[in-house]
Formats: structure tokens, sequence, C-alpha cells
């Protein structure tokens, strides 16, 4: 029979590519996970980390750290969000712009940039690492809690809240129970896209000199001393953390990922 | 009105509040001052250590290089597989679909550490060999082609690639003379963010690169544990060139599109 080309066999090739290069890598993190050095099966990584009070307190640090970052960037980008989408500017796509350019600038560059100002203001880093770390982690994911929300409040019917003005609403009122609710689905996106980089992206606080570790630092010292059981099974746990969260924060829409908002 | 003067005022702030540490450094990137807050007189000499320091320009070379292979390798391969994945079967396509979000939202330092275990520790490959850095980062940057490409394959008019088969192309020709043209858009959006992605990426990179390689991610974070004040400073320098390339693009982007908005009139 003679060869025939059909569009369907490209998937092939990427397939094979997610196959070796996405699924592979988590079935061995699962594999080295639940095994010892010898090689033998054994839950004792497992155990270890949930009984370690450095482990569990690193959890419990990165966890704080993630919640009150989420909970500043929520503050600074609610309102931000809102005056971009409410403004009735015409250059709104400019502004938006304005507010995405960042996220191309190289986010190491960007916070030896805060590093200087901090240190200029506080004077010697070390006094404040917890602060310095959620000022870091805010001014590095900033955009990312901005644009969901703006894009939800973009789309969002305007003729509503002239509606319930009309019907006797105030302000106050209107924004509680119309605009807040509608938005909801881009804040839930906008927390998924900023709680969880701030429980893993350790180089922030490298950079901002705080020694603590968080989950992803954990990693980072796994790996260095080449203890790719200990490794794989905080990367399981932070895979298993990923997915309950995933599934809490899903978008129905699905769409507003990294990716939706960066370009 | 008042309440737009607040709206405003609302942008206005955090507009400064974003921009003022990369645009104080670029101020300080003109002087000879080696930390901010002190005053120094006019000079050029950052610049001119950013651009005749061997170990310096290799690593700025040698990210954008990368950036450029990773992104081209990402794209043919998420680009024939979103094509590939909308034309087949629906479980098929939402199987794809699915493992293709693992590395979105999936943290990096999980993406990086598992390539690197299953390429390094398992297949025993080099990274000297500089194939587990490419394939790790081709790992983090394909699904977010394949992300931006399937929403153009699916506004696509199915009918005019019939009539090409009908009128006697190929599917192959069909496909290379009317699918891809019409989802470039898509194609091209997902290279710039392939490219943005693997110029921003720190994790994947220390977990996979060969230990005489730097990208600009890895070189700052060492940078900032060292105390070389002259590699301090020329960083500054490599910051605001940066700035200004993105400036630049941003500028080019919103011309054109005006353009394209005005033809359309």
């Amino acid at each position: 029979m003679k060869y025939r080309f059909s569009r369907k066999q490209l998937a092939i090739p990427y397939a094979l590519f997610l196959l070796v290069f996405v699924v592979l890598p988590l079935v061995v993190i699962v594999y080295y996970a639940f095994t010892g050095s010898d090689g033998r099966p054994t839950a004792e990584n497992f155990i270890r980390f949930f009984t370690d009070p450095n482990t569990l307190g690193t959890l419990l640090y990165s966890f704080i750290l993630a919640v009150v970052t989420t909970c500043v960037c929520l503050l600074i980008a609610y309102p931000v969000a809102y005056a971009l989408a409410f403004s009735g500017l015409k250059s709104r796509s400019v502004l938006l712009m304005l507010f995405i350019m960042p996220m191309w600038i190289n986010f190491t560059l960007r916070l030896t940039a805060l590093k200087e100002i901090l240190t200029l203001i506080e004077g010697n880093l070390a006094f404040h690492p917890f602060l310095n770390s959620v000022i870091g982690m805010t001014y590095d994911f900033l955009p990312f809690m901005i644009l969901p929300i703006y894009n939800q409040l973009e789309r969002m019917d305007k003729s509503l809240i002239e509606a319930a003005t009309d019907l006797g609403a105030d302000a106050p009122g209107c924004f509680m129970r119309i605009t807040l609710p509608l938005s909801m689905p881009g804040v839930m996106s906008g927390v998924a896209m900023v709680f969880l980089p701030a429980m893993t992206n350790y180089v922030v606080l490298d950079m901002l000199y705080n020694s603590t570790y968080i989950m992803g630092s954990l990693i980072g010292s796994y790996f260095s001393a080449y203890d790719w059981h200990g490794g794989s099974m905080i990367s399981l746990i932070l895979l298993a953390l990923i997915c309950i969260f995933t599934l809490l924060t899903k978008d129905e829409d699905g769409g507003d990922m990294r990716g939706g908002s960066l370009i | 009105m008042k309440k737009k003067g607040i709206l405003l005022l609302i942008l206005a702030l955090a507009l400064l509040l974003i921009y003022s540490p990369i645009l104080i450094l670029a101020v300080y990137s003109f002087t000879d001052a080696t930390s901010i807050g002190f005053s120094g007189s006019f000079s050029v000499q950052n610049y001119i250590t950013l651009f005749t320091t061997p170990e310096l320009s290799q690593m700025i070379w040698g990210t954008v290089i990368l950036a450029f292979a990773v992104a081209v390798l990402s794209t043919v391969l998420g680009t024939i597989g979103a094509i590939g994945a909308f034309y087949s079967k629906k479980r098929a396509q939402a199987v794809v679909g699915v493992v293709n979000q693992i590395p979105v939202i999936n943290a990096d330092v999980v993406t990086g550490f598992s390539v690197c275990i299953l390429l390094v520790a398992v297949f025993g490959f080099s990274k000297d060999t500089y194939f587990p850095l490419l394939a790790g980062q081709v790992t983090l940057c394909a699904p977010f082609v394949y992300l931006s490409v399937l929403p153009k394959l699916s506004q696509m008019d199915p009918s005019i690639y019939e009539a090409a088969l009908d009128l006697g192309a190929s599917p192959a020709y069909a496909l290379r003379k009317v699918v891809i043209p019409q989802i470039m858009p898509g194609i091209i959006s997902g290279f710039a963010m392939a490219i943005t992605l693997s110029l921003d990426d720190y994790f994947v990179a220390t977990y996979t690169k060969p230990a005489t390689f730097d990208t600009i991610s890895t070189y700052v974070v060492n940078a900032t544990r060292g105390s070389q004040t002259t590699i301090k400073t020329a960083l500054w320098a490599l910051s605001t060139i940066i700035f200004l390339i993105v400036l630049l693009i941003a500028v080019l982007g919103n011309v054109k599109k005006r353009q394209v908005r005005d033809g359309e009139e």
C-alpha cells in the first residue's frame, strides 16, 4: 500500500516528545521518591519529610509567605486592574502594554534593581528578610495578578452596572454585588499564578539575602547534595500541592494561564 | 470627574512603583557610583566593561543563541503537535491537551529537577553536551506554542483546505500553502513566548546546564552572591540595555498594530 500523508500523523512526534520529557520524568520522580539510596522501595523519604520539624517548618514558612504575597498582590492588582478597565481611556492598550513590559525584562535583573532600592531605603537587607521577600515576590509576580483580573473586568457587560444604578443601587452595593462576583474567575487564576511561584521561587529570597528555606530551596539543596531521592520526594509533594491548588482555583474558561498573560 | 481622577492616580502610582527601580538603575548605570544613592560623575565605564569583558559577552551571546535555538525547536514541535492533535480524535486530543498542561502549571523548579534526574541520573547524559539544557527548556516552552497555535486552528475555515484538495493539491502541499499561513499569527506569538520564557528561565537552566556555561539569569544570581563591584555595576548597564530593547519592541509593536487598524478602517 502506498504511504499516504495525513494531518493526524503530525501528532505522533509531539505525543512522543510529551511522553519522554513530561510523563517519563514524573514517573522517574515517583520511583526515586519511594526508593532509598540502595534502590529498595521505602517510604522513608516520605516519613522523613513529615516528621522532621525543619522540613515542616519550611512548608509552613513557604505557605505563610505565599499567602501574604498573594494577598499583597491582590490588594495592589485589583485596584490597578479596575482602574485600567474602567478609566475609559482611549489609550488602554498602550497602558496595558506598560504593565506587561516588565515581564519581558529578565526577572533577576529586575530583582537586582529592586535590591539596590531596598538597600538604599533599609541600609541592611538582613534586618527585614520576610518583608523583603514579600516585596520582591510582589514586584516579580504583580503583572500575573493584574492581567487575568483586567481581562475579566474588560469582558464584563458594563450595562449591568447601569441597570443596577437605575434600580437604585449605590456604588459600593454595585461593586459588591455585581463587579466583584463577576471578576472572581480572574481573581482565582491570578491567585493560582502568584501563589504557586511564591512557594517555589527561591531565587527571590536568595537575591534579597533571606536565608530561610521555602519549598523550592529544599529541591535546590537536595540537588546540590546529589540526593535524588530526597529531591524527588519534595518535587512529588509540590506536584500534589499544585494539583490540589489548580483544581481549587480552576477557571471555567481555563484560558488565563501564564502564557495567556505574557503576550 | 472625581472618580476618573482617582483611577488615573492609581494607575500612575502603580507605574511609578513598577518602573522606578529600573529607571533609577538606568540613571546610575551612566555614573561611576558603586551603589545607588551615592553621587558619582557621568561615566560609560559600565557599558565598556559590559562589552569588553569576555565572561560577560560570552554569557549574553550564550543566552541569546540558546533562546533562539529553544524557540525554533519549540515552535516546530508545538506547531506540528497542535496541527496533529487538532485533526486527531477527540479523545487523543484531550490526552495531549492534559499532558501539555503539566509543564504550564507545574513549578519550574520541579520541571527542571525532573528533566535533570531523567536525563542525567537515569539515562546518564552529560550536561556538557547541552542536550539536557536544550531538552529542558524546550519542555518548558513547547507547550506554550501548542496553546497559542491551537485556537488559531479552530478559528480557521476548514472548507479552504478541502477546496485545495479538490483542486488537486496533495495534503502536505495544502497544509503548507493553506493551513500554515492561516495559523501564522499563533505560530509567531508562540515563538515570541518561547523566546521570553527561555530568556527569563533560571530554574530549568540551573539544573541542566553545563557547569561552565551561564545564562543571564544564572549569572546574575551568582554575581549577587559575589562582591565584585565592577561586574555588579556592569549588570546595571545590561539591565538598561534590555529595558531599552523591550521598550523599542513595544513601541514598534504598537505602531504596527495601529497601522493594521488604520488599514482596516
